[in-house]
């Protein structure tokens, strides 16, 4: 339930976001998609509203690279859930990604915030 | 991982519809944690997960190979919509399935015959030494298919050339495998030692024959045989090799098999039996051609050296030669022939392919049926095209729809054309099966017993090329324009009410109208060549040779094993003769040196009055009764008979034309003319005794030219073997049987074998009825598929112009005002079609023109013929569509508006 204030922003992540949102969440330690998805809204404190017909195409994808890999287990209520777990590839993946990420964030806001100011 | 998730696509499928469910679960826990009932709880979770087929069919694309997946749905739509309506898939696959085999099949017999190489190591490097110049051709005696050179001047060759790392030399002869009887022939080969080293053909068993083996004087030469002889003769058995094998009464060692791929060096023809050139003595008789410079029985190829060309090959060739001819004149040479001989050139000539005698005298045949049977693939498809325009027509509405609805156009095309590429798919893998029948039904067609055509018509990468590139084009030819015409129609006009209106847009006709004007012309085209064919062949065997063919049977009897003396040979040719006309049936026998239109020729130069006469002569060698069993008559004079023995005064019969062309007509019979003979030597004189009737000598198609017939019980050549004309009332198989009896018992080491002279005859004119018989064949297909054509198109007409002549018959037009209509306008389709189809026969003439006998290439006759034979069955096929259309009772056409 979106609370007042910011509306929350949907659908427009960056390429190349939700995946390393995935990965810096499966970090912690695995989860399967439900988690990820409340996970990630969450700790944006539901700004970032994951959308689910992108999350499970992009847990695909990152299965499909070998930076995560899955299993079925079962939820703390006791329901049967597949489970993801970040691979060793995938924890080089988020150190690359998020360094990536920083210069990005850093040079946009060079931009958007000159050093004069 | 990559591409192989494509195979593993149901199971991801089956795994995110499974973790879906598990979310939905997970979240309804959560939200009746929240206080919501289990119903909205669940409502609330899916609403939240958004659509799941939408999220698995993405991750299903991600999986899949979307170009692929697209095609394949396309493959299977298309053949959903063949399996719903197989009249039509029946006929377009038939269709194309004759077209591409018969294509395919030509292409193979010109792939085998022309563009393999062949089945030797480094076929590239290979050269053909041959003479390429002379002045006035060559003298001698010529032997087997290639008599390019005399031993003697290849063994020079041999010895002085430096361009060729090595080289070899053969002969084609035949051998008879019976001791006795009725001969049984194997095809042989007299080889150089070096043959089998130079080709780089290892034996599959045993041994291959080495230069060890050709040394001249060689006693008892080894025997290599072929692998189809072996498996044919010796089932295969390996101890063949080691076992001996009777050539012409010869008990020699058979010492190795060659590999199956290996047929020899000439293309079409196979060998079984290879002997080394040394052994020539043993069969050869008085001149066997080792020592003798004018007898021409070898062909030689060279392997060039790494780096050296074949024009440098040739130049060296060409720079010995006059060396080589000055060392080698035959002593039988007068001054001028031993002056021409010198002058002589040797050249080298490229070789891969090896040596062919089928290629070159079906190249002109093999290209006509190749524009033939492209033809009928042009109408097939021509055809295709029409029906694949009907069907799209009716499927107008759902494609509108489709497009409505967003299909891109490229899509609708790219599905339209993949249905026309599953057709012509499935009409090609057809054609391979027609192609396999047809080229083996080619191969037998060409092949006669006497000479067998042996092509190896293996599968190779040229032929599938060859036969998927005729598919694809085929494909394009006949899918694309119904497909991209299909897409262009506006989806609304498509879709508005019901669509037909009274008169059907003209354009999409006006198509529709050129195909089937294009092949009415081709048809035409073919039709017209069928009839020339047809009618050539009917000419030549129509025609009056001047000599009986039916019942003629001609014995070829050997007596070389028999163990004969020379002056007791008359009396037994006499002998065999009395046997022979006392066979029941036999009603005249004689001797003879060679039936008409056998192959075999002799001529010399005459002189009459003293006087050397202009152009040669034909020669041939009769005993008395051979004009009875020919039946050919003598027009003036006397046959031979027992007065004219060796002793007496040598006499001659001429033919008519001899007389016109040298007596200019004096009363010829006791004239007398002389052989023309080098200086020094005698010339014979024979005096005229008869006159006969003209025949044909060499050929039927020739002019008839002068002939003279001299008496073989007069010549003291004392040959071993004697050949016999007999005819017969009766069945001739059971009067062979019957000969063949009575040599035995006159002697079990005579041997005999048979053809008759129809047979002879037959074998002449293959060419001619290949043609005939083939262009007949596609001509009919032509006709049958552009009716088909035809009446699609009419009946599809009509169907659409039911309002309009259910209008016209209730105004009171009669139904025949209606059917005539209806044939009108096809009649103009045909008039159409017969204009474009008369220039397109007149140029495709040309071509033809080479191989047709006594008819003109544009003659009127034929082409009102075909004419009239396409206008038959245009009314058919457009009378038919339009009486049932007028069957139709108006009202009920007008209430379906």
């Amino acid at each position: 339930m979106p609370k007042r204030g910011n509306p929350p922003i949907q659908g427009e992540l960056l390429q190349g976001t939700l995946d390393l949102l995935i990965l810096k969440t499966l970090a912690l330690g695995p989860a399967h998609g439900h988690t990820i998805a409340y996970a990630i809204e969450h700790r944006s404190e539901e700004v970032l509203q994951v959308e689910h017909g992108s999350l499970y195409p992009a847990l695909h994808r990152l299965e499909d690279r070998g930076w995560i890999a899955s299993f079925w287990g079962t939820s703390e209520n006791n329901r049967r859930a597949r489970y993801y777990r970040l691979t060793p590839k995938g924890r080089t993946q988020l150190a690359e990604q998020t360094s990536r990420w920083d210069e990005i964030v850093r040079a946009v806001n060079r931009i958007l915030r000159p050093a004069h100011e | 991982m990559g591409w192989l998730r494509f195979f593993r696509r149901r199971y991801w499928d089956d795994e995110r519809a499974r973790e879906l469910e598990a979310y939905v679960e997970i979240e309804t826990d959560d939200n009746i944690a929240r206080g919501m009932t289990p119903q909205d709880a669940r409502r609330a979770a899916v609403r939240k997960l958004g659509n799941p087929t939408l999220i698995r069919e993405d991750i299903y694309t991600m999986n899949s190979l979307r170009f692929v997946e697209t095609l394949w749905q396309d493959f299977r739509y298309g053949a959903r919509l063949l399996r719903r309506n197989p009249t039509f898939a029946v006929i377009a696959v038939l269709t194309l399935a004759l077209g591409t085999g018969a294509n395919t099949a030509i292409f193979e017999l010109v792939d085998a015959v022309s563009l393999r190489t062949l089945p030797v190591q480094h076929p590239e490097q290979l050269a053909n030494v041959r003479i390429v110049k002379t002045r006035e051709g060559r003298t001698g005696s010529f032997q087997g298919n290639w008599p390019n050179l005399s031993n003697p001047l290849w063994e020079r060759i041999r010895a002085e050339q430096r361009v060729f790392s090595g080289m070899l030399a053969w002969g084609a002869t035949r051998w008879n495998l019976a001791s006795g009887g009725e001969a049984r022939r194997a095809e042989g080969l007299y080889v150089s030692g070096d043959f089998f080293s130079t080709l780089g053909v290892r034996a599959l068993l045993g041994r291959v024959l080495t230069t060890a083996d050709d040394v001249k004087g060689c006693a008892a030469p080894g025997v290599v045989v072929s692998h189809a002889f072996w498996q044919r003769e010796y089932a295969g058995d390996p101890s063949a090799v080691g076992r001996s094998i009777l050539l012409d009464g010869h008990r020699l060692d058979i010492v190795g098999v060659t590999p199956p791929e290996f047929y020899g060096v000439e293309v079409g023809q196979s060998f079984d039996v290879a002997l080394p050139i040394c052994s020539r003595p043993m069969f050869g008789g008085r001149r066997s051609g080792l020592e003798e410079s004018d007898v021409w029985f070898l062909a030689a190829f060279g392997r060039l050296k790494p780096g050296v060309t074949i024009e440098q090959a040739n130049a060296q060739m060409d720079a010995i030669s006059s060396r080589l001819f000055a060392a080698t004149v035959s002593p039988h040479y007068d001054a001028r022939l031993a002056k021409d001989y010198e002058q002589f050139k040797l050249g080298a000539l490229p070789a891969a392919s090896g040596l062919s005698d089928v290629r070159s005298s079906y190249s002109d045949p093999l290209r006509i049926l190749f524009g033939v049977t492209a033809i009928v693939l042009l109408i097939a498809c021509a055809n295709l095209a029409n029906l694949m325009l009907a069907r799209a027509t009716a499927r107008e509405r759902e494609i509108a729809v489709r497009l409505a609805i967003g299909a891109s156009r490229s899509r609708i095309i790219r599905q339209m054309l993949s249905e026309s590429l599953l057709i012509a798919a499935l009409g090609a893998s057809a054609g391979l099966v027609v192609a396999s029948w047809f080229s083996t039904f080619l191969v037998s067609f060409l092949s006669t017993d006497t000479n067998p055509l042996f092509v190896d018509l293996a599968f190779d990468w040229r032929v599938f090329a060859f036969t998927a590139g005729m598919a694809a084009s085929s494909c394009l030819i006949f899918g694309l324009t119904p497909a991209v015409r299909a897409t262009r129609t506006a989806p609304m006009s498509a879709m508005k009410s019901g669509s037909r209106t009274i008169s059907d847009s003209r354009e999409r006709f006006g198509v529709r109208r050129v195909l089937v004007v294009m092949q009415v012309a081709l048809s035409l085209v073919l039709v017209v060549a069928a009839l020339l064919f047809v009618g050539s062949l009917r000419n030549l065997t129509h025609l009056d040779p001047g000599f009986r063919q039916e019942g003629v049977l001609v014995a070829d009897v050997d007596y070389r094993k028999a163990g004969v003396a020379p002056d007791a040979l008359a009396a037994l040719n006499r002998t065999v003769l009395e046997r022979f006309r006392a066979i029941p049936g036999v009603d005249a026998a004689a001797q003879v040196f060679s039936t008409p239109v056998s192959g075999n020729f002799w001529n010399q130069n005459v002189l009459v009055g003293g006087v050397e006469q202009p152009g040669s002569v034909n020669f041939n060698g009769v005993g008395p009764g051979y004009f009875k069993a020919l039946s050919t008559p003598l027009v003036a004079g006397r046959d031979f008979d027992e007065r004219d023995t060796p002793a007496a005064p040598k006499v001659a019969i001429v033919s008519e034309a001899f007389v016109r062309k040298y007596l200019h007509g004096a009363n010829p019979v006791g004239q007398s003319f002389q052989i023309a003979a080098p200086a020094g030597e005698p010339r014979p004189s024979y005096t005229i005794v008869g006159i006969a009737r003209d025949t044909k000598y060499g050929n039927l198609r020739e002019e008839f030219s002068p002939l003279a017939y001299v008496d073989v019980d007069q010549s003291e050549d004392g040959d071993l073997d004697a050949q016999f004309a007999v005819h017969a009332t009766t069945g001739l198989t059971a009067v062979a049987a019957e000969a063949t009896r009575t040599l035995v018992q006159l002697n079990p080491a005579i041997s005999v074998q048979y053809q008759t002279v129809q047979s002879q005859i037959g074998r002449s004119l293959t060419r001619e009825r290949l043609m005939a018989t083939l262009s007949a064949f596609f001509g009919a297909l032509a006709v049958l598929i552009a009716t088909i054509g035809l009446y699609g198109v009419m009946s599809y007409t009509t169907a659409r112009r039911r309002v309009e002549i259910g209008i016209r018959m209730a105004l009171g037009a009669n139904r025949g005002s209606v059917i005539s209509m209806i044939v009108r306008e096809a009649g103009m389709l045909l008039v159409a079609g017969v204009i474009v189809g008369t220039a397109l026969a007149m140029l495709a003439g040309r071509t033809a023109a080479a191989l047709l006998y006594d008819v003109k290439p544009w003659d009127p006759a034929t082409l009102a013929a075909a004419v009239g034979m396409l206008a038959a069955v245009t009314l058919l096929a457009s009378w038919l569509p339009a009486w049932r259309a007028t069957r139709l009772a108006p009202t009920a056409a007008l209430r379906e508006e």
